[in-house]
């Protein structure tokens, strides 16, 4: 035995299978599983007794009443995919924007770096909560605004929620690009200035450089960005939808297979929206081309 | 072609051409843009302090904007209390600087693994690593309650612990990633050297490889304790109400104000709950967190470069 082991690991490569070990088996046990158990409790009306869980085969009840009688998820799922398809677009385009900003010859620029980067470390969940609470996560006096006011005579047509939605929460919108800014500083920083300098020869101005060099330049970065934006925004706190699996978790009469089958829900359609958002990138890159 | 004609030129085009005085313009539109918007970025932050010092005179007069009238701190006395702070910031502590350390080591240790052994199956593996990050921890969270509760550290601090040293813990595939792309610039003829001084991978690994990836691990650290420090969902799943943060305090600020004043209120003429009693306690929540920032600010805004995801 001990021989099979060592001549096993004789082969070079072999003993980074030692270094890799604990993530192997934290995948099996914490990530692979779990998302199989879940799945598999998503069929199941799940009850926790005294001699453990008790599970009664339910086939598509759970689905069916979390996309079709669960009138608050059905609504909560509409609204968090039109949110989050407006949001990410909005946060990678202005990420963007600041990093070509600070890609100048600023002073100053290592503040400004600081001031972006801040809201990653402070903005947890009940942090934002607290601060859409007292109203302060809307640009100061977008109320006043002309056509804030419009918007607000019209509420409820679909523009106008948007819209509404965006001014009062531009702010966290900002604050969710932290990363993202740093993300294309580096990739701009790295990007590689003899091109500009063959664009500038051959006459191409700012305005065609930005879209022929530094956007084509930039497309790995803003997929990277996308998929992250897309990510965080997804679970963070201040999506209702997360709030509604835990509650229903814990309620006796829902319990953990309906929560299983919202998460499942929720999973899909998550990743529906990122292979959307990557989609259309891909689509508009071939398109250049 | 000098610095200052060509700095010039590069202005001037940004503006679609025009004279010298335009490429001064975009220069000042950037400076006039940056600074707005670092305003909006900071307004929050700003109105949070401003208000927190404010007694309830000021709040109601609309006369008094961002200074407060006079020096008042009862907000922050009063939201000490409700927070239940310094023992509560000793639990905070714990709850994230126990899982961050491990959480650290262990993704350096997978992360020397991928990056410097080529094994059957590694790429998929990589692969793997990347696509737990895009798994909402919505997903797998019951699941993992079941399972901590039969594994009986449900309520207490290894259900943070175990995932974390197994390299799933919160974010973890980024880490896992930043050591990776560390540990891959380390250069060959260095570990040869080792090798055939008779160092085995262990040692390799502790006294080559860690040394040099300083600062991989400053950053993974102070993220994990961010993200730790900031995360609310798990940890109110996982420790129910035998272990605390203060963003779970913050949380059920208002309520447990209501539980403490409420009946002292009406009776002896106490505050009712306010905005600037809320924002106290909000600051006094992230006053930590933005410490750290200040301290190792230069660790976090750099942190993207050292990560390569930007390419090399």
């Amino acid at each position: 035995m001990a021989r099979a082991i060592q001549s096993f690991f004789h082969r070079k490569g072999r003993i980074g299978y030692l270094f890799v070990l604990p993530w192997l088996i934290g995948f099996a046990v914490f990530t692979a599983y779990p998302v199989f158990y879940s799945l598999y409790l998503s069929f199941f009306q799940v009850r926790i007794t005294s001699q453990g869980i008790d599970t009664v085969y339910a086939g598509l009840a759970n689905y069916q009443r979390a996309l079709v009688s669960d009138v608050t998820f059905v609504r909560q799922l509409g609204s968090y995919f039109l949110q989050t398809a407006v949001s990410v677009p909005l946060i990678v385009i202005f990420a963007l924007m600041i990093a070509l900003l600070l890609n100048r010859p600023i002073r100053f620029r290592g503040w400004f770096r600081t001031i972006f980067f801040l809201p990653v470390i402070i903005s947890s969940g009940p942090v934002l909560a607290k601060l859409i609470e007292q109203k302060v996560t809307s640009i100061p006096a977008i109320e006043q605004n002309l056509f804030y006011r419009l918007a607000e005579d019209y509420r409820g047509l679909l523009v106008t929620d948007l819209f509404l939605f965006i001014m009062d929460n531009m702010i966290v919108l900002f604050w969710f690009s932290g990363v993202q800014i740093l993300i294309f500083i580096a990739a701009l920083q790295k990007s590689d200035k003899l091109i500009y300098e063959a664009a500038r020869i051959d006459g191409a101005s700012g305005w065609e450089m930005f879209w022929k060099v530094t956007l084509p330049g930039m497309a790995p970065m803003i997929v990277i960005n996308i998929v992250y934006t897309t990510v965080m925004y997804s679970i963070s706190s201040l999506n209702p939808i997360i709030e509604q699996i835990k509650t229903q978790m814990f309620k006796a009469e829902t319990g953990f297979g309906y929560a299983s089958a919202l998460s499942w829900v929720y999973f899909v359609a998550i990743a529906a929206l990122l292979a959307a958002l990557t989609g259309l990138t891909a689509y508009f890159r071939a398109k250049k081309k | 072609m000098n610095v200052k004609a060509y700095d010039r030129s590069k202005a001037k085009r940004f503006l679609l051409g025009g004279s010298d005085r335009q490429g001064l313009i975009g220069q000042t539109a950037a400076y006039v843009l940056l600074i707005g918007i670092g305003f909006v970025f900071l307004y929050p932050l700003l109105f949070m302090i401003s208000t927190s010092f404010k007694s309830l005179d000021d709040l109601l007069d609309s006369a008094v904007n961002w200074i407060p009238s006079h020096f008042y701190l009862d907000n922050y006395r009063r939201a000490l209390e409700v927070l239940d702070y310094f023992p509560v910031l000793m639990q905070t502590a714990l709850v994230t600087l126990l899982p961050s350390i491990i959480q650290t080591f262990m993704a350096a240790v997978i992360g020397f693994g991928f990056a410097r052994f080529r094994f059957r199956g590694r790429n998929i593996l990589l692969l793997l690593v990347l696509f737990t990050f895009l798994i909402p921890p919505q997903v797998t969270v019951i699941p993992r309650y079941i399972l901590f509760n039969e594994l009986g550290i449900l309520d207490t601090l290894a259900a943070y612990i175990y995932p974390a040293f197994f390299g799933q813990g919160i974010n973890a595939a980024i880490f896992i990633l930043i050591f990776y792309q560390t540990f891959r610039q380390m250069p060959d003829a260095l570990e040869e050297a080792a090798q055939l001084d008779g160092a085995g991978h262990p040692t390799i690994f502790f006294r080559i490889a860690i040394p040099m990836a300083a600062s991989a691990f400053i950053v993974s650290f102070l993220f994990s304790l961010v993200w730790y420090w900031n995360e609310t969902y798990l940890a109110s799943i996982y420790f129910g109400e035998s272990l605390t943060t203060l963003p779970l305090q913050l949380q059920k600020f208002t309520a447990t104000y209501q539980a403490m004043f409420a009946s002292a209120s009406s009776a002896s003429g106490g505050t009712n709950i306010n905005e600037g009693i809320e924002l106290a306690g909000t600051l006094l929540t992230i006053l930590p967190l933005l410490v750290i920032y200040f301290v190792a600010q230069r660790w976090f805004v750099e942190s993207m470069d050292r990560s390569g995801i930007a390419g090399e």
